[in-house]
């Protein structure tokens, strides 16, 4: 986690079992101090869209929706920036071998797109140890 | 009569209009369903004329993308065609930054959208 930081007026430290419903009701509170703090509704769309796609990658391919797997969901907020992160208890993998879903030939896939749009809308995307955590930060919008 | 629960479903003339009712179109199961009421409409209505109205949709994941992808390979394999409209700005940028924009015909609202049928 980022060094202690007087400016973070919100943490969120949770085990949950690997369950997107369970994930999302902790991505609503996330949600919900953005809202509290006025940030604009397009940097709520962009970390709520990031954070989705970290936690499903993180439930239903890190830790295959084995329930009796844990993911790890911290999370920092302060009024200019967010930090979160998420670890699953899979094998990890390769980010840098994903295909870029975007060229002709991987474009009508149905899926592959959540590290894309992850760091698409995020300041910062991080894969850490065996890649089974990721590290994901933005700094609000002026 | 046949009932959706995710869509709302009306005819404009020779074209389909298909209405998402839902805000957030994210859980899984959710986009299971409304996938199996639109492959329906295909399939076993055989509408060849498909828009989709997101006006009501606020939120989407990268898994509901999969099934649009899904529902125009249907479509194009039956010979028929489908178009989006009423996309918020930032649910469009999704599509520009997956490049899904190229792959869908997606117009600015109901009247541009079936006039283009």
């Amino acid at each position: 986690m980022p060094a202690a930081d007087n400016s973070w007026t919100w943490q969120c430290d949770q085990v949950i079992p690997s369950n997107t419903a369970v994930g999302r009701r902790l991505l609503d509170d996330v949600l919900r101090q953005l809202e509290t703090l006025h940030w604009t509704r397009r940097d709520i769309f962009g970390v709520h869209l990031a954070v989705d796609e970290a936690l499903v990658n993180a439930i239903l391919h890190g830790n295959a929706a084995d329930e009796s797997k844990h993911v790890r969901f911290s999370c920092r907020i302060s009024p200019q920036k967010i930090h979160v992160e998420i670890t699953d208890e899979g094998p990890g993998f390769d980010p840098d071998s994903l295909p870029d879903p975007t060229t002709p030939c991987h474009l009508t896939r149905p899926g592959g797109r959540g590290v894309l749009l992850m760091r698409a809308f995020m300041g910062h995307v991080e894969f850490r140890d065996r890649g089974n955590q990721v590290v994901l930060e933005k700094e609000r919008r002026t | 009569m046949t009932a959706y629960h995710h869509l709302d479903v009306t005819d404009v003339g020779n074209v389909t209009v298909v209405r998402f009712r839902d805000h957030k179109i994210v859980e899984d199961v959710n986009i299971q369903e409304l996938g199996q009421e639109m492959f329906r409409l295909i399939e076993a209505d055989g509408r060849d004329r498909l828009l989709l109205d997101f006006a009501l949709v606020d939120f989407l994941s990268s898994a509901a993308l999969g099934k649009l992808i899904t529902l125009d390979r249907k479509m194009k394999a039956h010979g028929g065609k489908l178009k989006l409209s009423n996309i918020r700005p930032e649910i469009y940028e999704v599509f520009a930054i997956t490049k899904l924009n190229r792959l869908f015909d997606i117009r600015k609202d109901e009247a541009d959208a079936l006039a283009a049928f």
